[in-house]
C-alpha cells in the first residue's frame, strides 16, 4: 500500500511544482525568532452531489476546492494568510503576511522530515469512484421508491447525495510533515405526508467515512428511506407538546447531541483558557451525576466525527471527558494545550485551509449504563420520551442549552402515549448531568449525519449515548 | 479594481464559451474574486490577524432540459476547462425537467444602475488593530463586573461579482462590505453572561463609533446579569428590533418559491389574501444606494425592482426565481438567490411606548435554536431576555422558551415599534405580538 504522504505529494505538490525546499523555506518564514508554533495546510478535496426530487434526478454538482493555508502562532497572538493558488511565489507571499504579527528577524532553519504514521482508520480509496453514475442514480430511485412505497399519503420525497474526498498535507514548525486522505459519504432523505389538508416532514439520513456501498450494506438506504417516511406519518398523528418542566426520557443515538451542546461545547480548550466557559476552572468537580461517563473519540474506525490525524497532524485519540460525574479534561489542539500546559488531545480541527484551526469535538458520546431502557420509560409517571433530534445551540459562558426534538411522544404512567409536536427543550449544561438519574445499557451512536457550527466553521461530528432519563428538563411545547 | 473586473469578466466568458464548445444548448456562470483582512483584539492585545482571498467560479449548463454544475476555486485556465467539462459530464445523468432553464431573456437586466455598493477601505493592520482596540476598551472600562471578554473584531471585504449567461447578458460590479463587533463577559453574584454588539456597513464613514459599540456591548451584557426563569403560562411578547428580523426571515422562507412548489410552506396558496393585520406592509427594496443587500439584477441576471410583499396585511408576491416560477405557473420575481433589503412599516411608539401598551410581558432579545417548522408554522425556541410589569423592565430573563404558530404570531402582531436603529440589512422596529406559550418553571 502506497503511504498516505506519497499520495498527498502527487495529488497536492507534484502538479504545482512543489518541493521539500520550497516549504522548508515557507516554514523559515513562518518561524522568526519569537514565533511558538507554525503550521502549512495544504488542501485538495472533490465532491460531488445528487439530489432527487419529484421523482427525478434533477441536479448533480461536482466542486474542487484547494488551496494551502499558513499560521505562525506567538504567546496568544496568530497571524493568518491562504492562497487558492499553491505555487511557491504565493506560499512566500503568505507566510510573510502570517509572521507579520511578530518583528522580522533571522527565520529559523526547518529540515522537514516524514511525521511518524498512526493506524488507519479509513479506506484511501475515493467514494466519488467507488460506484459509477448509474449505479448512484439507480441507488436514488431505490430510495424514492422505498419512501413512497410506505404510504400513499408521502407526496413529496427528496433524496440527496453526496460524496466527498479529501487530501490534507500539513507541515509543522517541528519538521514534522503528515497527511491524511479522508473518505465521506452521507444521504439525506426527507419527505411531506399530507392528509386532509395537514402536512408533517419527516427526514433521515446517514453516512460514515466509508466508499458509497457503506449505504446500500445491511440496506441502509433503505432503512433511511423508511424512517423518514414513519416520522412524517407520525407527526401527522402529533398533539400539541406540553409546555413546562418535566421528566425527559431520550432516546438512544442521535438524541446525543444532548452532550454536544450542554457539555461539550463548553469543554472546548479555548473557552476555558480564556475562563469564558460556565465550566471553566472546574476540573475534578463534579458536573454530572456518577452514571455518567463521557469521551470524545476521534480514533473510531470510519466514524463521521473520525480523522486519523487532525488538522494539525496530532494523531487522535480517546479523550475522557467526564468520568463517574467527575470533570478529567477538556479538548485541545496545539496553541490552547501549550498555553494551559497540559498535551494536544487531537481536537485542532479547520473547515478548510481558508480558516484557522480551533478545538473540535469529533465523536462524543456517553458510555452505556445499566438499566433495561424499557425500565426507564415504565419509571416515568408523566413526562416526555424523545427519540429524534433537529439541531441545537449553546451559550457557552451562561450554560444554557436548546436542543430541538422533531419525534417525541408523551409518557402517560410508563407508557408511550400520543406522539407530540416537535418541540425546544432548553436546560443550562453544568447541572443537566446532574439531573440524568438512569442510564440505558443500550449505547448508540448517531448514523453519521451530524454538522458542528463554531465561529462559522463547520465541521463533521458524531454525537452517541444511551437512552437517558433526565429530571427537570424544560420542554417548550405550546400547552401550558 | 478595473483591472480585476475585466479579468473576473474574462473568465465568465470562457466558462460560457467552453460550455458552448462542448455542446452545451445553453448555460450560465458565475465569478468572483474577494479579498479582505480581520483583525481581532482581545484583552487589549491583537489576537489574530488575518489575510483572506477568496476565489470561486461555477458553472451550470443545459443540454435540452438537463442540467450539471459544477464549482471551483481555481481561476485558472485549466480549471475552467475541467470544470465546464464536469458540469457537462454531469448533466449526461440528470432526468429532463420541463421547467429547467435560463431565466427568460426579455427580463434581463439592461444598463443595470450603480448601486454604489464600492467603497474599499484602505486600512493597515495596525490602524485596524487600534480601532478595534478602542472598541474592546469602551467595553472593558464601562463597568467593574465587565470581567472578561471575548475581543473585538474589525473585518474588512472587497470584491467583484459578475454573472452571465447564453442569452448574451453579462453583468458585474464591484462591492465592499465592513464590520466592527465586540463581545464581552460580565459576572456578579448569580454567575456569568456575555453579549455582543456590532455594526456593519458598504463604506466604512458609516459605521458606527468603536466607543459606541463597546459600551452598547457592555451594557447589554450587564442587563443579563441576574436573569431569571419565568413560570409556564402564557403572555404578550415584545421581539426586540434585533431579533424581529428573524420572524421576518421565517415569513420569507415560507412564500419562496421553493417551499411554495413543494407544498413544504405553512403560508401555501395565501396570495391575496391576509397573514398580517392590515396595518402591516413589508416591503423589499433591491435598489437602495450603498444598502446592505442591494443588487441590480438577481442571481439569474433578472432585474430587480422594489415592491410589496404584504400590504394592507395581505400577501401581494412570493419570492420566486424562474424555475420555482415555472413550477408555480407564473413568472419569476427577480429573486433567485434571495431577498433584498425587506423593511416593514413602523408606527409611532418607540420599545418604551410598546412595553407601556403591553404592560405585562416578555421582551425577548435572543433566540436559540433552529425551532421553526417551515411545513407546518411551529415555532418553538430558547429565549432570553426581560420581563415587564407595570410597563417597565422588571428583571432579565433566561433559560425558558417561547412557542406558538408563526400564522397566528403573524396575524397576533399588535404593533411594530420605531426603534429601527438596528445593523443589517433588514429595517424594522420591535414587534409586539399578543400572546405566546413560555415554558419555565
Amino acid at each position: 500500500m502506497t503511504d498516505n504522504l506519497d499520495i498527498a505529494r502527487n495529488i497536492i505538490l507534484s502538479p504545482n511544482g512543489i518541493l521539500d525546499d520550497h516549504i522548508e523555506q515557507a516554514l523559515g518564514l513562518l518561524c522568526m525568532p519569537d514565533v511558538d508554533l507554525a503550521d502549512i495546510y495544504f488542501q485538495h478535496s472533490r465532491l460531488e452531489s445528487w439530489v432527487l426530487e419529484d421523482g427525478i434526478v434533477k441536479e448533480g454538482a461536482f466542486s474542487i476546492e484547494k488551496g494551502v493555508g499558513l499560521r505562525a502562532v506567538s504567546g496568544e497572538k496568530t497571524g493568518f494568510a491562504y492562497s487558492d493558488d499553491i505555487d511557491s511565489l504565493h506560499l512566500v507571499e503568505a507566510a510573510r503576511a502570517a509572521s507579520s504579527i511578530v518583528h522580522s528577524g533571522q527565520g529559523r532553519r526547518i529540515a522537514i522530515r516524514a511525521a511518524k504514521s498512526s493506524r488507519p482508520l479509513y479506506t484511501g480509496e475515493d467514494p466519488l469512484l467507488s460506484l459509477d453514475r448509474e449505479a448512484k442514480i439507480g441507488l436514488l430511485r431505490r430510495v424514492d421508491e422505498e419512501a413512497r412505497n410506505q404510504d400513499p399519503r408521502i407526496n413529496q420525497v427528496i433524496v440527496s447525495l453526496v460524496a466527498a474526498h479529501e487530501v490534507v498535507l500539513i507541515a509543522a514548525d517541528h519538521g514534522g510533515l503528515s497527511a491524511d486522505i479522508r473518505p465521506l459519504v452521507r444521504m439525506n432523505v426527507s419527505v411531506i405526508a399530507e392528509q386532509d389538508g395537514r402536512r408533517e416532514q419527516g427526514g433521515s439520513g446517514g453516512g460514515a467515512r466509508e466508499l458509497l456501498h457503506f449505504l446500500l450494506d445491511e440496506e441502509r438506504c433503505l432503512d433511511y428511506a423508511r424512517d423518514a417516511s414513519r416520522q412524517a406519518l407520525i407527526n401527522l398523528e402529533a398533539v400539541a407538546a406540553p409546555a413546562g418542566t418535566m421528566t425527559v426520557v431520550l432516546g438512544p443515538g442521535w438524541p446525543g447531541v444532548l452532550l454536544h451542546e450542554a457539555v461539550g461545547h463548553g469543554l472546548e480548550g479555548d473557552f476555558n483558557r480564556k475562563g469564558s466557559s460556565a465550566f471553566a476552572g472546574r476540573l475534578g468537580e463534579q458536573v454530572a451525576s456518577s452514571l455518567c461517563t463521557v469521551v470524545d473519540d476521534g480514533a473510531m474506525p470510519g466514524r463521521r466525527g473520525s480523522l486519523r490525524i487532525d488538522d494539525e497532524g496530532t494523531p487522535t485519540q480517546r479523550t475522557v471527558l467526564i468520568e463517574n460525574g467527575l470533570l478529567k479534561g477538556y479538548m485541545q489542539d496545539r496553541h490552547n494545550a501549550r498555553l494551559m500546559g497540559v498535551a494536544p488531545t487531537g481536537n485542532g480541527r479547520r473547515e478548510s485551509y481558508a480558516h484557522l484551526p480551533m478545538p473540535r469535538m469529533t465523536n462524543t458520546y456517553m458510555l452505556a449504563g445499566q438499566s433495561d431502557p424499557a425500565d426507564i420509560i415504565a419509571s416515568v409517571g408523566n413526562g416526555i420520551y424523545a427519540v429524534n433530534f433537529g439541531g441545537g445551540q449553546v451559550d457557552i459562558t451562561s450554560g444554557k442549552f436548546v436542543f430541538s426534538a422533531s419525534e417525541a411522544y408523551l409518557i402517560e404512567k410508563g407508557k408511550i402515549g400520543r406522539p407530540v409536536k416537535g418541540a425546544t427543550l432548553i436546560g443550562n449544561g453544568p447541572e443537566v448531568l446532574t439531573r440524568v438519574t438512569m442510564v440505558g445499557n443500550d449505547l448508540q451512536l448517531d448514523q453519521g449525519i451530524g454538522v458542528c457550527g463554531k465561529e462559522g466553521q463547520s465541521v463533521p461530528v458524531g454525537v452517541g449515548q444511551p437512552t437517558l432519563r433526565v429530571e427537570q428538563l424544560t420542554v417548550g411545547g405550546t400547552n401550558a | 479594481m478595473l483591472e480585476h473586473q475585466a479579468f473576473i469578466q474574462h473568465v465568465v466568458e470562457d466558462l460560457l464559451k467552453e460550455a458552448k464548445r462542448l455542446g452545451a444548448d445553453s448555460a450560465e456562470a458565475a465569478a468572483s474574486q474577494d479579498s479582505g483582512l480581520s483583525v481581532n483584539v482581545r484583552m487589549g492585545e491583537l489576537e489574530t490577524l488575518e489575510y483572506t482571498r477568496d476565489n470561486n467560479l461555477g458553472i451550470t449548463v443545459y443540454f435540452g432540459k438537463r442540467k450539471g454544475s459544477a464549482n471551483t476555486s481555481d481561476l485558472s485556465a485549466q480549471a475552467i476547462r475541467e470544470t465546464v467539462r464536469a458540469a457537462c459530464d454531469i448533466a449526461r445523468y440528470t432526468a429532463d425537467d420541463t421547467c429547467s432553464g435560463l431565466a427568460d431573456a426579455d427580463l434581463m437586466a439592461i444598463n443595470p444602475p450603480d448601486l454604489d455598493l464600492y467603497h474599499p477601505w484602505q486600512i493597515e493592520p495596525t490602524e485596524a488593530t487600534a480601532l478595534a482596540r478602542r472598541c474592546e476598551d469602551a467595553a472593558r472600562a464601562h463597568d467593574a463586573r465587565i470581567i472578561n471578554s471575548e475581543g473585538a473584531s474589525l473585518n474588512t471585504l472587497r470584491g467583484i461579482h459578475v454573472y452571465g449567461n447564453s442569452h448574451g447578458f453579462i453583468g458585474g460590479y464591484p462591492s465592499s462590505r465592513h464590520s466592527l463587533s465586540c463581545a464581552v463577559i460580565g459576572r456578579d453574584e448569580s454567575g456569568m453572561q456575555r453579549d455582543y454588539w456590532y455594526s456593519t456597513e458598504r463604506d466604512a464613514e458609516r459605521l458606527a463609533q468603536a466607543e459606541e459599540i463597546g459600551i452598547k456591548c457592555a451594557q447589554r451584557t450587564l442587563a443579563r446579569l441576574g436573569a431569571r426563569r419565568l413560570s409556564t403560562g402564557t403572555a404578550p411578547v415584545i421581539f426586540c428590533a434585533d431579533v424581529a428580523p428573524s420572524l421576518l426571515r421565517s415569513f420569507v422562507a415560507a412564500i419562496r418559491g421553493g417551499a411554495l412548489y413543494r407544498r413544504a410552506s405553512f403560508l401555501l396558496d395565501k396570495l391575496g389574501q391576509p397573514i398580517f393585520p392590515s396595518f402591516v406592509r413589508i416591503h423589499e427594496n433591491p435598489l437602495i444606494p450603498c444598502g446592505l443587500s442591494s443588487a441590480p439584477f438577481d442571481n439569474e441576471g433578472v432585474a430587480t425592482s422594489a415592491k410589496d410583499l404584504v400590504k394592507d396585511g395581505i400577501l401581494q408576491s412570493y419570492v420566486l426565481d424562474s424555475y420555482s416560477a415555472r413550477k408555480l405557473g407564473t413568472q419569476t420575481t427577480a429573486n433567485a438567490g434571495g431577498v433584498h433589503n425587506l423593511s416593514i412599516q413602523t408606527s409611532g411608539l418607540n420599545l418604551a411606548d410598546l412595553m407601556r401598551e403591553m404592560d405585562r410581558g416578555l421582551v425577548v432579545t435572543e433566540m436559540m435554536g433552529q425551532g421553526v417548522n417551515r411545513v407546518t408554522g411551529d415555532f418553538s425556541r430558547g429565549a432570553t431576555g426581560f420581563w415587564v410589569e407595570g410597563g417597565e423592565i422588571a428583571y432579565p430573563v433566561e433559560e425558558i422558551t417561547i412557542a406558538g404558530n408563526l400564522r397566528d404570531i403573524f396575524l397576533g402582531l399588535v404593533a411594530v415599534g420605531n426603534d429601527t436603529d438596528i445593523p443589517g440589512s433588514v429595517r424594522t422596529g420591535s414587534w409586539f405580538i399578543e400572546s405566546m406559550t413560555i415554558a419555565g418553571d
